[in-house]
């Protein structure tokens, strides 16, 4: 019985120190925003944000991030055709429809995006995503 | 007999000067400028910039006296095409003049005019000394279908009187929903009715539609690099591979798959020639044309690709093919002679891994076909060993254009220098 005891103790001790290891093993934990950016924006809009000229336009210090919470949000849902300016260069490449993404989701990506890539603006939360997709 | 000497003298000049031998002997005045103006070149050549920061150029066209006509993306001081002129032989332009109040891509010379294409007509103006006449202009190609996606048209004229021009697809796969993830391909395309393919019109007739023209290859999805080879007598294109070939399929494709596949396809086009997309897209692993997974595709079925054109070479994915040039001058050696130069623009669908191209390819030819692989001619445009992102690149090499002495002319996209590579070593 005493070997149960130390053998159970052994079981939650290991276990505690294995929940105790991991979040210090990865120190500050990515921002969930993060990993959408890389599985769906990253590939035009690029690892610093920059997009690529002519064609797909720049998320940092744009009044399209920076601006009307609504309108950056429906550009994620309903994708972007029409090519847009931005400091006198016009951008080409069609933006596809991102529906597919939950609210949780997007508001993830865009609050990521909202503050990265020399961006400093306000959270965007489900609930404002979930009104936009309603108002589409 | 003094007199007759120089009656002699004279006459030989004379018949040098109008034989055209003075622009070469112009050329052996060249000096490259310091670091070849900020590309490197193999040995034995040099390079100079003709000008620095013209505009956004595109392509670029050059005529028998040398006058230079370089196509911009964005208006500068509210003119699309510029005139760069020579006039005291030291390589530099130091006459410079725009005119057209269009963008766009394509531009070429022939039978005593320069063609000049917008994003959906084709123009061309009889050349003079110094120029154009511009007053003379006339619309040969108008209203071909436009969309902001693929706009570049790219234009060449063959031998016979007809022009040649690439109409884009406005789609990266033709899925019902562009670049959407879980969107069906359609089948069969309703795009490649009156895109994604080679037109040919008449080069002499004004106001055609694109009805008025033949469809002369399809099945491409945009060709920026198009040129007629005069000495083979073939047109031949440059294919941009789809894009996003992880992003769509991550079950199928890696980050690092998507960043070599498809391969950018290097096709000799016939009348009637279909190359595939977007039915089919060339593996240059598995060295066989491979059905697209918005068709049905597994990474390996190719049962939709029977009968479609295979290319003549294949280049890693995403490089961007931006101008094609078959090499025809005396000027540089031998094995340069009726090879092809390839623009490589440089990628921006590698990411997240680091991007490629951005530099001239030389691709030697024998008989009209590729007799050894390409190597790298000109590079360093993007100025640093490694570029992340597009946006890192100081300059990206985009059209190209053989001088009357057989110089090599580039120009860059980003900030307009235009670059001339002269050769310097013994033959």
């Amino acid at each position: 019985m005493r070997k149960l005891i130390v053998i159970c103790l052994f079981i939650i001790a290991y276990n505690s120190y294995g929940q105790t290891k991991k979040p210090a093993a990865k120190q500050v934990p990515a921002h969930p925003g993060k990993k959408v950016y890389e599985e769906y924006c990253l590939s035009c809009h690029q690892e610093d944000g920059m997009g690529v000229p002519g064609m797909n336009p720049p998320i940092s210090k744009t009044e399209w991030v920076s601006g009307d919470k609504t309108r950056l949000i429906k550009i994620v849902v309903n994708g972007l055709t029409a090519p847009i300016q931005i400091n006198g260069e016009s951008f080409h490449n069609p933006m596809p429809s991102h529906d597919f993404l939950t609210d949780q989701q997007i508001a993830n990506v865009l609050t990521y995006i909202r503050n990265n890539f020399g961006n400093k603006y306000s959270a965007i939360k489900p609930e404002e995503v979930k009104a936009a997709r309603a108002g589409k | 007999m003094k007199k007759s000497f120089f009656n002699c003298l004279t006459a030989i000049l004379v018949s040098i000067f109008i034989l055209g031998i003075y622009p070469v002997k112009a050329q052996k005045t060249l000096k490259p400028d310091a670091n070849n103006g900020g590309i490197k070149v193999p040995q034995g050549f040099g390079a100079l910039q003709v000008v620095p920061k013209l505009g956004r150029a595109r392509h670029i066209a050059i005529d028998q006296t040398g006058n230079i006509f370089v196509k911009l993306s964005v208006l500068k001081d509210g003119k699309g095409i510029y005139i760069l002129r020579d006039t005291d032989g030291d390589g530099k332009a130091d006459d410079i003049k725009g005119f057209g109040n269009y963008i766009g891509t394509g531009i070429a010379i022939g039978n005593g005019y320069l063609y000049s294409a917008s994003d959906s007509s084709v123009y061309r103006y009889p050349l003079t000394k110094t120029g154009v006449d511009t007053s003379k202009m006339e619309i040969i190609v108008a209203s071909v279908p436009y969309s902001t996606n693929h706009p570049a048209k790219s234009i060449t004229l063959d031998n016979e009187g007809k022009l040649y021009m690439n109409i884009g697809a406005p789609s990266n796969a033709c899925q019902e929903k562009d670049r959407v993830k879980g969107s069906p391909g359609m089948d069969p395309c309703p795009l490649l009715e009156n895109y994604g393919g080679i037109w040919q019109f008449d080069a002499n007739k004004q106001g055609q539609r694109e009805a008025d023209g033949t469809r002369f290859a399809t099945g491409l999805r945009n060709c920026v690099a198009l040129e007629w080879d005069s000495y083979s007598k073939q047109l031949f294109a440059v294919q941009h591979g789809r894009d996003q070939l992880d992003m769509l399929f991550p079950n199928m494709y890696t980050h690092e798959q998507n960043a070599e596949l498809p391969a950018e396809e290097f096709f000799m086009l016939k009348k009637g020639s279909d190359c595939g997309w977007p039915y089919c897209y060339y593996d240059q692993f598995q060295k066989k044309l491979i059905q697209s997974p918005e068709y049905g595709g597994d990474g390996k079925k190719a049962d939709l690709c029977e009968g479609k054109e295979l290319p003549i070479m294949a280049f890693p994915g995403h490089w961007a093919p931006n101008d094609l040039l078959f090499y025809h001058g005396n000027q540089f050696p031998e094995k340069y002679k009726n090879g092809a130069f390839i623009c490589f623009h440089g990628s921006w669908n590698r990411a997240p891994l680091k991007q490629a191209g951005y530099f001239v390819a030389f691709i030697p030819f024998k008989d009209g076909k590729p007799s050894g692989d390409w190597e790298v001619f000109a590079e360093g445009f993007a100025g640093g060993p490694e570029i992340k992102s597009p946006n890192d690149a100081k300059h990206r090499p985009m059209g190209l254009a053989e001088g009357p002495d057989g110089s090599l002319y580039i120009t860059d996209s980003v900030d307009g220098t235009v670059w001339r590579v002269i050769y310097k070593g013994t033959k």
